[in-house]
């Protein structure tokens, strides 16, 4: 049953992949909360080790979830789950690949959904910053009521070490190009450091 | 199967396990070195012919890597040809994952292994933001998607909404609006 479940949820996740792996990190928080499969925390690490392996992000995610909630079995019916959307939705579409090139209702949908996940990977580092950057004492800290009804100054503290970290690495791989993977090592020393 | 076939689709196999295993940084780091291996060392396709596949690929749901692979595979040998491409390129971050999830579970308590998770979890904030801001540059034009960018961020921040809501309503903003839009500008050059 749980295998069931499994190839579903990730099935789900790969039905609505657009636009890369950062891109469906709300999403897949989304569905890891509902079932409670992992912390915010331990999805974060996870995405973070996908910088630094080989393969997309949302296969690795599959393959980790499946073998935490049920071992080796699940890890497959999890990578089986979100990999075969992408399977099924190609193999349709490449015999009409002409038309599907010159159609106006894919441009028009495509032209809606990219501004959706550039949004999503706002969220995604909003989600990110807040499992290292802000210390939250609320579990919902972005959530529309507690903005308006908290003291927010009691809920949201910054923690400095990662800031600092934060910053570097902006700056490093916005001006200079720093490689992801050299970006991962530098913030893992540091890290090691100054905790 | 034909020994011609077989061959062909283990073929197949071995170029995408190689790309699977050789290239980190998700998908869209895996599409540079899909063109070289297929259009310089195998010549399986021309230049032009991957820059569609591409363009194709990336505007369909599902992960881009295992998007390309099973257009290229199909391509080249059919349904087998997809399949054993998938395969290929599915198989090394799988097993990888696997023993790295074993080495993540037993020394998950180990002080020094979460200290330098804690400043990842930092360093990646700031390269999803750079990557964020990247891509908000390069597509983000027009007044419609902006708006549409801005408001699915604040109904999935703020509002706790499923991110599959709003790109099911991005899908259906985009049809309406640039439809209305196409009508509005044909008109236009009618009545002219």
């Amino acid at each position: 049953m749980i295998y069931l479940i499994l190839t579903y949820v990730f099935f789900k996740i790969g039905l609505f992949s657009f636009g890369g792996g950062y891109a469906m990190i709300p999403l897949m928080q989304a569905e890891m909360e509902y079932f409670g499969w992992m912390s915010s925390t331990e999805f974060a690490d996870i995405v973070s080790v996908s910088q630094m392996t080989p393969g997309p992000i949302a296969t690795n995610t599959a393959t980790y979830v499946g073998a935490k909630v049920a071992g080796l079995l699940g890890a497959t019916s999890a990578t089986l789950g979100v990999s075969l959307p992408s399977f099924v939705i190609t193999l349709i579409i490449a015999p009409f690949f002409d038309k599907f090139k010159e159609s106006k209702i894919v441009k028009w949908i495509l032209k809606g959904i990219r501004p959706v996940t550039i949004g999503m990977i706002f969220s995604a580092v909003i989600f990110f910053a807040q499992t290292s950057i802000l210390k939250v004492q609320y579990e919902k800290l972005f959530d529309f009521l507690t903005i308006l009804f908290e003291d927010f100054s009691k809920i949201l503290q910054i923690d400095i070490p990662s800031i600092m970290i934060f910053i570097l690495i902006f700056i490093l791989s916005l001006k200079f190009k720093l490689n992801p993977i050299l970006a991962v090592f530098i913030s893992a020393l540091i890290g090691i450091f100054v905790f | 199967m034909e020994k011609k076939t077989i061959l062909e689709c283990f073929n197949i196999f071995i170029t995408f396990f190689k790309i699977g295993a050789f290239t980190i940084g998700g998908g869209y780091a895996m599409l540079p070195i899909i063109e070289k291996e297929i259009v310089q060392n195998k010549k399986w396709m021309e230049h032009n012919e991957i820059l569609d596949t591409f363009a194709i690929i990336q505007s369909i749901p599902g992960i881009i890597a295992v998007n390309a692979s099973v257009f290229i595979g199909f391509k080249r040998a059919g349904v087998k040809g997809a399949i054993f491409a998938a395969l290929g390129v599915v198989i090394p971050s799988f097993t990888i994952i696997l023993l790295v999830s074993h080495l993540l579970f037993s020394f998950k308590d180990n002080t020094y292994i979460q200290n330098a998770f804690a400043g990842v979890r930092a360093g990646v904030t700031a390269l999803i933001l750079v990557t964020a801001i990247k891509l908000a540059k390069k597509a983000l034009k027009g007044f419609l998607s902006i708006l549409i960018a801005t408001t699915s961020f604040t109904l999935i921040v703020f509002f706790n909404v499923h991110p599959v809501v709003t790109i099911l309503a991005g899908a259906i903003i985009g049809v309406i609006g640039y439809f209305l839009w196409y009508r509005h500008t044909y008109l236009k050059q009618k009545n002219m």
